[in-house]
């Protein structure tokens, strides 16, 4: 029978307390909502790359090279370790479709006729694979095919070697291999100019003239076979035949953005959430220990009937178990329907075939955990602090501090401040600790809409960064082949072409004791006015007469400083291998590059000077003419417009990171309002009896309110300025986390006056409304049952 | 049971006060609520304590019931020192000997006036039913009332009902009057009074009424935190003969 009566009055004070509980519950429930949410979609991601992978056999050796016989098969099957090859003809070709004005890029891909490649396998999601027999007939990518409308009947026409054919489209499909589709030399994907074609092997040997021969390999390996052998011996094998280095699937585009990707979802979803879920603690801890505060006296009357600190602490671990499990079964399924919706946004994204959501059970747990060891924390301190006390001491309503009346100022201010504003500062005054903390939490808010804001701030800064000022051109165009210098002046005659300047774009490795990074070396010009190295902090740098200039990211990858020497060995030609000195690091948001001089490179490389690619300043008026004309230049392989890349990359990072951004904002939002709600209406459960007792002795009902909201406006004010340091504490807290700086992506530390502003002002609002509530429970204040009754 | 009964001969003394004093505050706001308090009251007899307001009458009571600690002295229960043991032997103190009512009732808002009483009777050792309890005050009709639907002499007549439902070794009752008529002022006295002659219950009550006074063993009286005289009733007068 003992505690009965209890449990009873444990329900009804959850019943009374449910606004509240609700409010509590809500702030629990987001953190671990978040934190699942996040969790889980990366969990998802990472479970669907790899079955993806594992279904449709993607390769774990890939290598391309110029031309090389079929006949090498066997010798490559030989390699031990090796158990599947797959030889291809591969090339990249310039697409035009009729109704697009400008140039497209496409991906030719060779599969055998009328049946799936061993390797690589296509998931094919309309249409058919190409017949045997049929040179014209091609399957595309399916976010291509979806991005121009295009079904599985209409027709496209391409580049292919230097013939524009007529092609023919039976089916639309998905692969492995481009799960990122990336154009060369783009940021991020882009859907629309840029297709996958995969086609009949016989009519892409005849179109290139690759009969019995190959350029691309992939090849898959024996379970745990490790591929940095196969990759020595395959190099090896393939070096006379202008292979430009075999790579692991670690390193294979698709497969490389697709790691990164996950990296950095993988460390926003511990990082964030961990904040979040941190706040969210501290929120829920104070309002927790304010709200049992107000049972003091409850807690005394039940010690002085003899109920034993045990007995009472159990009581109000009941009452807070309670509203944090209904946070946590909140926060759950939140959390998990949330995640499935993310998963799906990013595998929208990212062309996945198949998805599974299937979320193991550590996020769920973390989450409860966290939560409820924070809550009977906090529950454990505020009864104690209750308990510890002589009953009759508990009872009474607490003790202010002893009140130091300041000589001289007090009558004045009492002259010109009236009386329910003095009630109000006395309020916030004789309690600091408690209105510092109420403060903090209001600040714990902010800080948290501003670290979700900021996101916008600093994706735009990047961009404002990278393509503004690092790569001022507005079209990069790419050759089948290395042109001589000649082509510039070819370049600068097409109409539009305002400037034009060489670039180099010369596969390498890179490396350092053992440390290698496969990339490029990128050689400028000196005096280039396009393409700069443009530090994030100290500007445009000069092309040094030697050396390379390396980003940050990959000096650090490296293990390098200026001053030290990295091995440059050449993918191509004769694969030289050199020894350069690094002559500069520059900090940079996007991206490993490694820039040189031209001229030093040419000389490097013992060529006569070469480009691979111009850069160009255009006439925007002219661009529909300029874009006529190089849909119809089979020299050209590559047609990157700037605002293309600004607009795909603002579209696809935006539908990318802020997938999460996005509920996470909604989160921090949802938070700060229920931490308002939440301080004002615990402010009313401590005064409501003194606010109905001043109403009685005449005040107004807007007095009372005035005295209700204006002690939380004061606090929210006081609040604002320390929420926004908070708020950029955390932001740089975050950007610093090493699991969020990839090498993909850093984020600057760039926060808009508008971020803060509108972090502050939703508070401010938050309040307002929360205090529009609070309105009608002033109005309707029970005074005679106040006046009746003592608690 | 310790017992050196010094005055009244055949009894000994349930609760012993010694040198207690309670000072509130320090310095410039000090106030000296008790100074050195001593007392003995004997098993089973009815004391009343009479004084002026803020005379320290609450502040000895809570002090004698466990409820507060005193800044010096000390009090002796049935030989031990009170103030020695922990909050746990202070917990069982009044969990099973004591029973309290309040000068402001402080009963739960969220329980009725059964549930009210409940609260006490689920711990004690050898209580009554709430129900009975509850009758004994005269509220058995009112039993499944929250305390904001009673009049405030209902309200203290539960406190009352609370306070002897677990038939209590001591009960403390600070102004259980205070609140009522003379008729239901009555009914409460004589409630107090069975329980203290039925259960040999040491029974101390706080009044500002004198006419009270005729119904105890003895009157102490109490002014500026000192005892200033205790009186001795040649006989009780029965409750219901007393009038105001
Ligand atoms: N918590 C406290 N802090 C400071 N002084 C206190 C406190 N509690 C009581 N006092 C003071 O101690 C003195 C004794 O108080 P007490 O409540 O014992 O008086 P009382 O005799 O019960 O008065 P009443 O008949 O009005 O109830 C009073 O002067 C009172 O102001
Ligand atoms: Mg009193």
């Amino acid at each position: 029978m003992v505690g009965r009566a209890l449990d009873r009055k444990l329900l009804r004070d959850l019943w009374r307390l449910r606004a509240q509980v609700a409010s509590i519950a809500f702030v629990i429930a987001s953190g671990i909502a978040l934190l699942v949410m996040s969790l889980s979609a990366v969990e998802a991601l990472r479970e669907s790359a790899d079955a993806y992978y594992e279904r449709c056999r993607f390769g774990n050796v890939f290598a391309s090279v110029k031309r090389a016989p079929l006949y090498l098969q066997r010798r490559i099957e030989e390699i031990p370790g090796v158990q599947s090859v797959q030889l291809r003809i591969g090339a990249q070709a310039v697409l035009d479709l009729e109704g697009f004005a400008e140039p497209l890029m496409g991906r030719l891909v060779s599969v055998p006729e009328g049946e799936q490649p061993i390797l690589n396998r296509l998931v094919l999601r309309s249409g058919r694979f190409v017949a045997a027999g049929r040179t014209n007939e091609v399957v595309v990518n399916e976010s291509f095919a979806q991005a121009h409308g295009l079904q599985p009947g209409d027709s496209i026409s391409a580049v292919i070697n230097d013939r524009k054919r007529e092609l023919r489209i039976v089916g639309t499909a998905m692969s492995p291999e481009f799960i990122y589709v990336l154009p060369p030399f783009a940021l991020v994907p882009d859907k629309a100019r840029f297709g996958i074609l995969w086609m009949g092997r016989k009519a892409l040997e005849a179109a290139y003239g690759q009969e019995g021969s190959f350029n691309d390999l992939s090849l898959t390996v024996l379970r745990d076979a490790d591929t940095r052998p196969i990759i020595r011996q395959l190099d090896a094998l393939l070096e006379p035949y202008g292979s430009t280095g075999a790579i692991d699937r670690r390193d294979h585009l698709s497969a490389w953005f697709v790691t990164n990707e996950l990296k950095q979802n993988e460390a926003t979803a511990r990082i964030l959430p961990t904040i979040f879920l941190l706040v969210a603690a501290f929120l829920t801890n104070a309002v927790l220990s304010r709200l049992i505060a107000t049972e003091r006296s409850e807690i005394g009357l039940l010690k002085a009937f003899g109920y034993s600190s045990a007995q009472v602490g159990a009581h109000y671990a009941k009452l807070v178990v309670a509203i944090v499990l209904l946070g946590i079964a909140l926060g759950w399924v939140l959390g998990a329907v949330l995640g499935r919706i993310s998963t799906g946004l990013y595998a929208e994204n990212l062309n996945f075939a198949l998805l599974i959501y299937r979320p193991g059970p550590s996020s769920f747990l973390i989450g409860a955990l966290v939560s409820l060891a924070v809550a009977l924390g906090a529950t454990f301190r505020a009864v104690r602090g209750a308990a510890l006390l002589p009953p009759i001491v508990a009872m009474r309503p607490p003790a202010p501090p002893v009140f130091r009346r300041r000589r001289g100022g007090g009558g004045r201010l009492r002259s010109w401040i009236d009386e329910p504003t003095r009630i109000l500062i006395r309020q916030i005054l004789r309690w600091p600790r408690r209105s510092a903390v109420t403060a903090l939490s209001f600040a714990g808010a902010v800080g948290l809409m501003i670290l979700s804001l900021q996101f916008t701030d600093a994706i735009d800064a990047l961009a404002a960064t990278h393509f503004g000022e690092a790569l001022r051109e507005d079209l990069a165009l790419g050759f089948v082949d290395p042109k001589s210098t000649t082509v510039l002046s070819d370049v600068e005659r097409l109409p539009g072409v305002l400037a034009a300047e060489p670039m180099r774009f010369v596969a390498a490795d890179l490396s350092s004791g053992y440390r290698t990074h496969r990339g490029a070396v990128i050689g400028v010009g000196a005096d280039s006015r396009m393409t700069r190295i443009f530090d994030v902090e100290r500007g445009p740098l000069p092309v040094p007469p030697s050396g390379l200039v390396l980003s940050e990211s990959l000096a650090d990858k490296l293990g390098v400083r200026v001053g030290d020497d990295v091995w440059v060995r050449v993918l191509e030609g004769e694969r030289l291998l050199r020894s350069v000195q690094v002559a500069n690091v520059f900090g940079s948001y996007i991206g490993t590059a490694a820039y040189m001089d031209i001229v030093a490179l040419n000389r490097m490389l013992g060529d006569r000077p070469m480009v691979e690619y111009v850069n160009a300043l255009i006439d925007e008026d002219r661009l529909p003419a300029l874009m006529a004309r190089l849909k119809n230049l089979p020299a050209v392989s590559t047609v990157a417009l700037k605002h293309v890349a600004v607009a795909s990359f603002h579209e696809i990072v935006a539908a990318s990171l802020m997938v999460f951004v996005g509920f996470f904002s909604a989160f921090s939002f949802a938070l700060g309002f229920g931490v308002t709600y939440n301080a004002q209406r615990i402010a009313l459960s401590e005064r409501g009896r003194e606010l109905a007792t001043l109403r009685v002795l005449g005040f107004s009902r807007h007095d009372a309110l005035y005295i209700l909201l204006g002690e939380t406006l004061l606090l929210v004010c006081v609040a604002l300025p320390i929420g926004c340091v908070v708020g950029w504490v955390l932001t740089a807290i975050f950007v610093n986390a090493s699991g969020f700086q990839t090498e993909m992506m850093r984020l600057p530390l760039e926060i808009q006056a508008s971020t803060y502003g509108l972090s502050v002002l939703f508070l401010l609002l938050a309040s307002l409304v929360s205090g529009a509530a609070m309105k009608r429970q002033v109005d309707h204040l029970d005074l005679i049952s106040v006046l009746k009754t003592r608690e | 049971m310790g017992s050196d009964g010094e005055t009244a001969g055949d009894r000994s003394a349930a609760l012993r006060a010694v040198g207690l004093s309670k000072i509130y505050g320090s310095g410039e706001v000090e106030v000296r609520a008790l100074s050195d308090v001593a007392l003995d009251l004997y098993a089973g007899e009815m004391v009343v304590l009479l004084g002026a307001s803020g005379s320290g009458k609450s502040t000895l009571l809570n002090i004698l019931g466990g409820l507060d600690t005193p800044t010096t002295g000390s009090v002796l229960f049935e030989g031990q020192d009170l103030t020695a043991s922990d909050d746990a032997g202070l917990t069982r103190f009044r969990r099973d000997y004591v029973g309290f009512v309040f000068q402001f009732y402080n009963l739960i808002a969220s329980l009725t006036a059964r549930e009210n009483v409940a609260l006490v009777t689920e711990i004690a050792p050898d209580p009554m039913d709430p129900e009975e309890a509850l009758a004994v005050v005269g509220l058995e009709e009112r039993m499944d009332h929250f305390p904001a639907q009673l009049s405030g002499g209902e309200q203290q007549r539960v406190a009352i009902a609370r306070a002897i439902a677990k038939r209590p070794k001591i009960l403390l009752c600070d102004e259980p009057t205070g609140a009522l008529d003379s008729k239901t002022g009555i009914i409460v006295l004589e409630a107090l009074e069975s329980v203290n002659r039925e259960l040999q219950t040491t029974t101390a009550i706080i009044t500002h009424n004198s006419v009270t006074a005729a119904m105890a063993d003895r009157v102490i009286y109490l002014a500026d935190g000192r005892i200033s005289r205790i009186d001795r009733n040649a006989s009780r007068k029965a409750a219901r003969t007393l009038a105001w």
